[in-house]
């Protein structure tokens, strides 16, 4: 056998370029047709979702208060993805973030503690109760076997059922309970927002700060490698004298501890009590970021602010235009969809030039 | 008189038949070494678009085919994603996943609530009448029958034809089956279609027959198509191990409500969802025999009590079939 | 049916499997195909088959030309092929396996195919229980499962891929006998080694194969060392072999007994000292595996103790043992061994990192480069593993050994090498041993363990022998242990 090394194949840029709007086109196709079927003006619709997002400077703040969870889901399935893990419960991640905080901020509302301490606390809970649910879907992946896709759906139903619980059962309003949550509380308890809007400058700060460490973490440190090597190859690394349990389940924390970090920011800065929606999907939608940005983190950044962009721009559909405000969703699914049946085509597009490369020589 | 647990069982049966049928749909793709994850959001948009259909043409039929062409388009997706196109099929199944339940919903607005028609019960002559069996088994609507049909033709399929051998063939090896003269991907992407196409169909069997309607968000479908693919491996792959898995879930759904009333302690919250965490426990057992820590308790024991432990966790165990979710590239 | 196969070429990427091959057997005839490891046999033989398609060249039958695209068109013209790793469904039962493929009606008809199943072997005096699961045969049975298939099938080409390897001697007796009946009868057959003596004892002529092209044709009686030469371009150096001087006891095993659900080895003492080198023999899976990954802490055992200079580790996770110095290099290289997808600078990080926490990387490419010096790695600091060849990737594994390493347990390291990459590692093996570690080796080369190992150790379904020192053993002898005979 002859010793040569591959050659990696470099399409033109242009063809790359070529592909990815391909893809965009398509999604665009895809998402006019199903308009078109829903019998509402396309045309009319986009218009619509580009005001109800940009049309003022609220609106505009408003995505940032949007990009801000989904940001920190982001970061942290950046590093469960990085060491190969399906971590679907980070919906169920943000969720036991959210009654942490809540449930601490509620033991401490009566006490004399300064404010900002009980936020920062309730931060830190918020952080716990996230890792805490992420680890169990570890458990059971390491020690029982089970799959972190279903474990983690599992888990996302009983963090679904704990909060309805909770609202409904020991922390229903005085009265009765009700789908509107729990008891608002005091506006001392409010993480403060820029003056007028909703957006919180410690909230996009914290998402700031995650981005930054994922960022770091992954490119320049021993965990980083480690967690891409156990991604790449579970049983070599193993070989290799990684220990991969440890480092499963530290990528799980991890995700775990930022999507709680993202439901008690929710709690804290944006509804200010618990609801049953508190995730407000943020956890799936985060996955589809992920892979739309090629499990990058300089690109989730920028795919993560036009997915919240979509989600504030629809939700004016229902009363403009009559339309499901899932209409982003259809849009951001589609788009995920399309680049990666692009990303196929064009890999196969690759091989085939390679093959005729090799032909040549 | 019949007694109320008769009914109560008939219900199961009927609670229990779409999960039946998509189950078996599941097991055919996964046999065949594809792993459609797309299952929870092809039922909501086959339940949607079946029921949408079924209104607009007052035809059932119509809605029944309806949901069963997008289902196995939604399959034809994944596997032209993962077969010609060499994609993760997890990525691109979850993808339609979260895709179809928003598009079931984005599309679905308009049909929320509206009355639609309904299929009814289909007693047989004669069977119905039968002392217990008849309320059980033969007064039901005929997605039960199919369903119950369709379980024992997967089976004889399966294990007793041809093209059942091949399909086993291409499941455990596909490079063996190849070689052999059977067209590896022309099967896997037959198989999973007609996969898709049963996953369709179940979806649109809750908006027709068993919740009679579409309600969006609350029509109690979303979930349901996850709870599939737990018990396609809960089944080990299996048509008949994979309905005992469906109807049990469907039982304790029932018991979760029947329940109820004699525990005031716990909220009904809790026991409606119950089953799902008991579907996770339920592949816990199926894989513990697998796990490295089980093993090395297993070698601390003495040899009797080792070999009895194996037994009993051998036959919990399943596994699955040796290509899943891998390709096979053809030369 | 008289074979032709004219002028083939054939590529993987950018390397050239067969350039420019012609071959042709005549009806009736058993012809062999003679070439070492990665000489292009059996992408030649796949291609004739209809597995894979030529980038150029023809094939005729019977003096037609014909074109496969796939095995099932092979197999429609009456060629059909045993692999070397039996292409069969080892979690499926015989008669499953000797129907499946078969064509026939919609239902399966289990009663005429189990009638056909044993007629055929008795004429052939085969011994197959149709119920059995593939998996509970040995590979000679496997082989003989697939030859009746294709046998019932109607093939009349008939295409055998190193069918020697792994079964037993009485088993191979059996083979050659049927494999001369069938021609007997008229059948062409083609029959795939890299061993001399099987091509002396069986073919009416011999086609050799060299890197890919044709090295040239022989017909009885043979000359070994023309052959030789044709196979190798040269006559090959045999290296010396000089004992070391046993030291201290690295790895002392007392009592032990592993296994898995289903195999149970028996107990087994061994001591291990330093600098020596200790070789497994065995046919795949008679427990030679299960053994060394017990003494890799990768298998935890049964019964007895394992001490490692002195350590007691029996019972302690892998990375247990990597700290004692007990280092494992899989077989599988891209699966087991090496992350396809990280760079060789990633890997060598990996293994040597060179800071706690955070990773200079300019650092660690220079580190990288002076390694890829070290152990003559054609590739650069950036290159991904999958992009290198089996020889570098096998020369990547040991330069990702740990040093210092007391005990280096190695699977088939030599296997798919060209005989220069094998030398190679072998001499870096040797060096190592000559620093003082102890080495055990598992290998189906007995020709490179008895060339290499100071002792020898012999597994046969489970069954364990004392180690063996090299100098009491014969090739032959080797041989009949492996084989089941001769305890």
């Amino acid at each position: 056998m002859k010793e040569v090394l591959l050659p990696r194949a470099r399409p033109s840029r242009w063809v790359e370029f070529g592909f990815q709007g391909l893809s965009i086109l398509m999604a665009l196709l895809f998402t006019t047709l199903v308009l078109l079927m829903a019998g509402a003006p396309p045309l009319e619709a986009y218009r619509q979702v580009l005001e109800g997002a940009f049309g003022s400077l609220k609106r505009a703040t408003d995505i940032l208060v949007a990009w801000v969870p989904l940001m920190l889901v982001t970061s942290g399935l950046l590093l469960t993805f990085t060491a190969g893990l399906w971590n679907i419960g980070v919906e169920g991640q943000i969720v036991l973030g959210a009654i942490a905080a809540t449930g601490l901020m509620r033991a401490l509302q009566e006490t004399s503690l300064p404010p900002p301490l009980i936020l920062a606390l309730a931060m830190t809970a918020g952080m716990v109760g996230g890792a805490a649910w992420a680890s169990l879907a570890g458990l059971l992946k390491i020690y029982g076997g089970v799959h972190e896709i279903f474990g983690g759906l599992g888990l996302n139903f009983v963090a679904t059922t704990m909060i309805l619980w909770l609202i409904f059962g020991p922390w229903k309003r005085p009265g009765i309970g009700s789908m509107s949550g729990t008891e608002p509380f005091p506006e001392r308890l409010w993480l403060p927002t820029f003056p007028g809007l909703r957006l919180s400058p410690w909230a996009l700060l914290l998402a700031l700060l995650s981005v930054a460490l994922v960022y770091v973490l992954l490119r320049n440190t021993y965990f980083g490698l480690r967690l891409k090597a156990i991604g790449k190859n579970i049983r070599a690394a193993h070989r290799l004298g990684v220990p991969t349990a440890r480092y499963l389940l530290l990528a799980l924390l991890g995700c775990g501890a930022m999507a709680g970090l993202a439901g008690a920011i929710q709690v804290a800065a944006v509804y200010h009590r618990l609801i049953p929606p508190i995730s407000s999907g943020y956890g799936y939608l985060g996955l589809l970021v992920a892979m739309l940005a090629n499990y990058r983190v300089s690109w989730s950044v920028p795919v993560a602010f036009f997915f919240a962009a979509l989600n504030i721009g629809s939700i004016q559909l229902p009363i403009t235009l009559k339309l499901d405000s899932t209409l982003s969703g259809v849009m951001q699914g589609a788009l995920v969809l399309f680049v990666l049946l692009m990303q196929g085509a064009r890999a196969r597009w690759r091989s085939k030039s390679v093959a005729e490369q090799g032909d040549d020589a | 008189m019949t007694p109320e647990w008769i009914f109560g069982l008939a219900g199961v049966l009927a609670a229990a038949a779409p999960l039946l049928i998509a189950v078996i749909g599941e097991t055919f793709s996964e046999r065949a070494g594809v792993v459609n994850l797309s299952v929870n959001g092809a039922m909501l948009l086959a339940a949607m678009a079946g029921f949408a259909v079924a209104v607009r043409t007052g035809s059932l039929e119509l809605g029944f085919l309806a949901g069963a062409v997008l289902g196995a388009l939604m399959a034809l997706v994944v596997a032209f994603a993962s077969l010609t196109l060499r994609q993760s099929q997890v990525a691109v199944g979850l993808v339609l996943a979260l895709l179809g339940r928003d598009l079931a919903y984005f599309l679905g607005n308009p049909f929320m609530g509206v009355p639609g028609p309904r299929v009814g019960a289909l007693p047989i002559p004669v069977l119905k009448d039968l002392p217990v069996l008849g309320p059980l088994l033969f007064q039901q609507s005929p997605v039960v029958y199919i369903s119950l049909i369709t379980v024992a033709l997967a089976w004889v399929w399966i294990f007793r034809t041809r093209p059942g051998l091949v399909l086993r063939g291409v499941g455990e090896r596909p490079p063996a089956a190849f070689v052999r003269g059977v067209p590896v991907t022309r099967v896997r992407y037959g198989y999973a279609i007609l996969g898709g196409a049963l996953v369709g169909f179940a979806g649109a069997a809750y908006t027709l027959d068993l919740k009679g309607g579409w309600q969006g968000p609350i029509s109690g479908i979303d979930g349901i198509g996850w709870i599939v693919l737990a018990i396609t491996i809960f089944g080990g792959w299996h048509p008949v191990r994979g309905a005992f898995g469906a109807l049990l879930f469907a039982l304790l759904q029932w018991l979760s409500l029947v329940l109820q009333p004699s525990l005031p302690g716990i909220p009904s919250q809790v026991l409606n969802v119950a089953p799902f965490p008991l579907m996770i426990f339920a592949l816990l057992l199926t894989n513990l025999g697998n796990t490295e820590w089980v093993q090395t308790a297993l070698s601390r024991l003495p040899e009797s009590s080792r070999r009895l432990a194996l037994r009993v966790l051998r036959s919990l165990q399943v596994s699955p079939p040796a290509a899943l979710g891998t390709v096979f590239e053809e030369e | 049916m008289k074979v032709e196969m004219r002028h083939i070429y054939k590529s993987f990427g950018p390397v050239r499997a067969l350039q420019d091959v012609s071959l042709t057997v005549e009806a009736g005839t058993i012809h062999g195909l003679l070439g070492e490891n990665g000489a292009g046999k059996t992408t030649l033989m796949k291609i004739l088959s209809g597995y894979l398609r030529p980038d150029r060249g023809e094939i005729l039958l019977d003096g037609k030309p014909v074109r496969f695209t796939s095995p099932a068109e092979g197999l429609r013209h009456g060629i059909g092929m045993l692999h070397q790793d039996p292409m069969d469904f080892p979690a499926m039962s015989v008669l499953d396996n000797f129907m499946m493929g078969h064509e026939g009606g919609f239902w399966l008809d289990r009663r005429g195919a189990r009638r056909a199943l044993q007629e055929l072997a008795r004429q052939f005096g085969f011994d197959l229980d149709p119920d059995v699961r593939v998996d509970h045969l040995t590979v000679g049975e496997r082989q003989q499962l697939e030859l009746l298939r294709l046998l019932w099938r109607g093939v009349r080409v008939l295409i055998l891929d190193e069918p020697t390897t792994g079964i037993s001697a009485p088993q191979k007796v059996r083979l050659f006998d049927t494999l001369r009946r069938l021609a007997g009868e008229g059948k062409t057959i083609i029959f795939v080694t890299h061993k001399l003596e099987e091509v002396e004892e069986l073919c009416h002529r011999v086609t050799v194969l060299r890197q890919g092209h044709l090295a040239g044709e022989a017909t009885p009686p043979y000359s070994p060392q023309r052959l030789i030469e044709m196979m190798f371009g040269r006559p090959l150096p045999m290296p010396e072999r000089q004992p070391v001087p046993p030291g201290e006891p690295v790895l002392e095993i007392r009592n032990l007994v592993v296994g898995d659900h289903r195999l149970r080895l028996s107990r087994a003492n061994l001591t291990v000292r330093s600098g020596e080198i200790i070789g497994l023999a065995g046919m795949e899976g008679s427990g030679q595996q299960l053994f060394m990954r017990a003494c890799a802490g990768l298998v935890r055992p049964w019964e007895g103790s394992i001490r490692v200079r002195g350590k007691d580790l029996t019972g302690k996770p892998y990375h247990a043992f990597l700290e004692a110095g007990v280092l494992f290099v899989p077989a599988n290289r891209l699966e087991e061994g090496l992350i396809p997808g990280l760079t060789l600078t990633e890997h060598f990080q990996l293994v040597y990192p060179n800071g706690r926490y955070l990773i200079d990387w300019e650092q660690a490419r220079a580190e990288a480069q002076r390694r890829i010096r070290d152990f003559s790695i054609r590739g650069k600091p950036e290159t991904v593993v999958e992009a290198l060849s089996g020889g570098n990737q096998q020369r990547t594994l040991l330069a990702l050994i740990r040093t210092p390493a007391h005990l280096l347990l190695l699977e088939h390291p030599t296997r798919g090498l060209d005989v220069e990459s094998s030398m190679w590692v072998w001499r870096r093996l040797k060096e190592r041993a000559q620093e003082g570690t102890a080495l055990m080796v598992i290998s189906s080369d007995l020709q490179e363990l008895m060339q290499y190992c100071d002792r020898i150790i012999v597994f046969f379904s489970g069954r364990i022998s004392e180690p063996i020192p090299t100098e009491e053993l014969t090739l032959d002898r080797l041989g009949h242990m492996i084989a089941g005979r001769g305890w």
